[in-house]
């Protein structure tokens, strides 16, 4: 368990993000991880995207995946892609300060 | 460590459910961590980008002993609608979606979609018949230009 220090906040991480301070992730924190993973700029659909995985988190406690995102979003698979390349779920789930989501799919 | 792997190329050569699915989720599945991935079917594989065929893609009920049913009670009529019913069932409960809602995610997804020429010429069908995520029909020389880089998964 390795501990970064953004913002002047200290979040504890596992290997993919702050799962124990989850709660202490806040819109600032979340253009800096953007910037990490090579996002220089979060627009409003990049927020629907990041805002619908905390909700879903908060209410299941796992991240949804790349076919709940596709559904339930208003954001559709191709412009995911295009939002966040490389990996949508994962990557939105790691700039929403969040866990890896467990699903396969 | 070793190097990462950075691109697929998955052959689904069956067309049951199961033959089906694992080769969808792999292709899925690389995408979502960021791999390239191109997905190539052949023979009774493309029954799964068949237009007419690929919303009633079927379990095998005979000659699968995992099924753990007798292979005559595994004949009967209406066994493997059966069967297909309850899995699909079950595969929507963790977000597997259907063979076509999956091909287009797939595809959306970036992941481009070969049909095999010899199978098609050989079952006499036509690009028409084909989902429209259909990317071409290549021959197996053109597959593996395409998989250039790639690890070759055959399903």
């Amino acid at each position: 368990m390795a501990t970064i220090e953004l913002l002047t906040k200290q979040l504890e991480r596992d290997e993919d993000v702050n799962r124990k301070n989850i709660a202490d992730w806040d819109k600032e924190i979340a253009m800096e991880l953007s910037k990490q993973e090579g996002i220089e700029e979060l627009t409003d659909r990049h927020w629907i995207v990041i805002d619908f995985m905390r909700s879903v988190y908060e209410e299941k406690g796992d991240a949804p995946s790349i076919r709940k995102l596709t559904k339930e979003s208003g954001v559709d698979t191709k412009e995911l892609y295009a939002l966040f390349p490389k990996g949508p779920a994962k990557k939105a789930a790691k700039i929403a300060g969040l866990p890896k989501p467990k699903g396969c799919i | 460590m070793a190097e990462p792997i950075e691109k697929v190329s998955i052959v689904v050569s069956k067309g049951s459910l199961e033959g089906v699915y694992p080769g969808l989720i792999m292709a899925n599945g690389a995408r979502m961590e960021g791999i390239e991935a191109t997905l190539f079917f052949t023979f009774f594989g493309l029954d799964a980008i068949i237009d007419k065929r690929m919303d009633h893609i079927k379990v095998a009920t005979v000659g699968n002993p995992a099924m753990h049913i007798p292979t005559m009670m595994g004949g009967l009529p209406g066994m493997s609608a059966m069967a297909t019913k309850m899995m699909s069932k079950e595969m929507e409960k963790i977000d597997i979606p259907p063979v076509r809602e999956f091909i287009e995610m797939i595809h959306d997804a970036g992941c481009e979609i070969y049909g095999c020429l010899a199978t098609v010429d050989m079952f006499h069908l036509k690009k028409e018949d084909f989902c429209e995520q259909l990317d071409d029909i290549i021959t197996v020389g053109e597959f593996y230009e395409k998989s250039s880089g790639a690890q070759i998964i055959f399903t």
